[in-house]
């Protein structure tokens, strides 16, 4: 369920949304800010923490230039009473970044989707292959991407406020 | 140049940084001097490699991840059929959508893949409709999440070495 997001959390939300400032007390500049004090944020970031608002601060990576080159989506279809234990077995994998059900189609068996990262394509292969002997896989099938249009960061509560 | 061999350049001690940045940020007045003590250099050189990280584009920020069904927004994957000849117009157009936050063009008939956020249901329905108009578009489908079974976004940097 929603929690409630108070004035106080949204404006913390945007300064959080972009990135904090890399000096020595980064909390202690927001609080200013925001004209509270520095302990007063630290309370309610912990405390949205908790509610699990805000999943962590930590650094985001632009992958590709880190040296993750290719991500292939990996599209399978699993026996419905077999996609948990499927699920449990991909997401046990470290070169693997997301594992979620999604529908299928009459077009589309695909019930189990996965993003395997590798530093070439035949990486992201081996990890498919290997996942299928561990699971009972109907079929798969891999989606390279072959150029990122967009990535970017949701910004929430953007109309919130107009400075 | 090849963004691996790129990548290769980067000491020892920024790959470490790249992990360590990528976990929890300790929620504490001086975060960075943590990350210092725990490898063993000065909190303004943590500060600096980090600046110099991000300048040269392997951070692209150091902030907040929400949780977007927390903060009661609504998201999803789409799949399009997209026109190879109208491929990249249709493509800045769906990018001009604030809510499109990953757009990638894959290898299959739906050659266009990417995520929707919105504040609700009705504004994200709203957009999807608004999308499923373009001329360019032949088939557009929804894929949202119905189980997730893992959602990480680190990856090891160490792995590179060698």
């Amino acid at each position: 369920m929603v929690d409630e997001i108070d004035e106080l959390e949204k404006e913390i939300i945007i300064k959080l949304q972009g990135s904090i400032p890399l000096t020595g007390e980064p909390y202690r500049i927001i609080a200013r800010e925001l004209g509270i004090t520095e302990d007063k944020l630290l309370s309610v970031i912990k405390e949205m923490k908790q509610e699990g608002k805000l999943r962590r601060i930590s650094g985001i990576l632009y992958h590709r230039e880190a040296g993750f080159k290719h991500n292939g989506m990996v599209v399978w279809e699993i026996e419905p009473s077999k996609r948990d234990r499927a699920g449990r077995i991909m997401a046990g994998y470290e070169d693997i970044s997301h594992v979620f059900a999604r529908p299928t189609y009459e077009d589309w068996p695909f019930n189990l989707f996965s993003l395997i990262h590798g530093q070439s394509e035949k990486e992201v292969e081996e990890t498919a292959a290997e996942i299928t002997e561990q699971v009972d896989v109907l079929s798969y099938k891999i989606l390279y991407s072959q150029e990122e249009l967009k990535k970017s960061s949701m910004r929430y509560f953007c109309d919130f406020k107009n400075t | 140049m090849d963004k691996n061999e790129e990548y290769g350049e980067l000491s020892k001690l920024d790959r470490q940084l790249l992990n360590i940045i990528q976990k929890d940020l300790p929620l504490v007045s001086r975060p960075f001097q943590k990350i210092a003590d725990k490898i063993g250099i000065s909190e303004q050189e943590v500060i600096e490699r980090l600046q110099k990280l991000r300048k040269e584009n392997y951070i692209r920020r150091v902030g907040g991840i929400f949780s977007p069904q927390k903060l009661g927004y609504v998201s999803t994957l789409l799949a399009a059929e997209v026109k190879t000849d109208e491929f990249y117009h249709t493509a800045e157009k769906i990018n001009k959508y604030r809510g499109v936050t990953h757009n990638y063009r894959r290898n299959h008939r739906f050659n266009l893949w990417f995520t929707l956020i919105a504040k609700n249901k009705e504004k994200l329905q709203d957009q999807i409709s608004e999308i499923k108009s373009f001329d360019e578009i032949q088939v557009l489908r929804e894929f949202p999440v119905t189980k997730r079974y893992k959602l990480q976004v680190d990856l090891d940097m160490n792995k590179n070495e060698g």
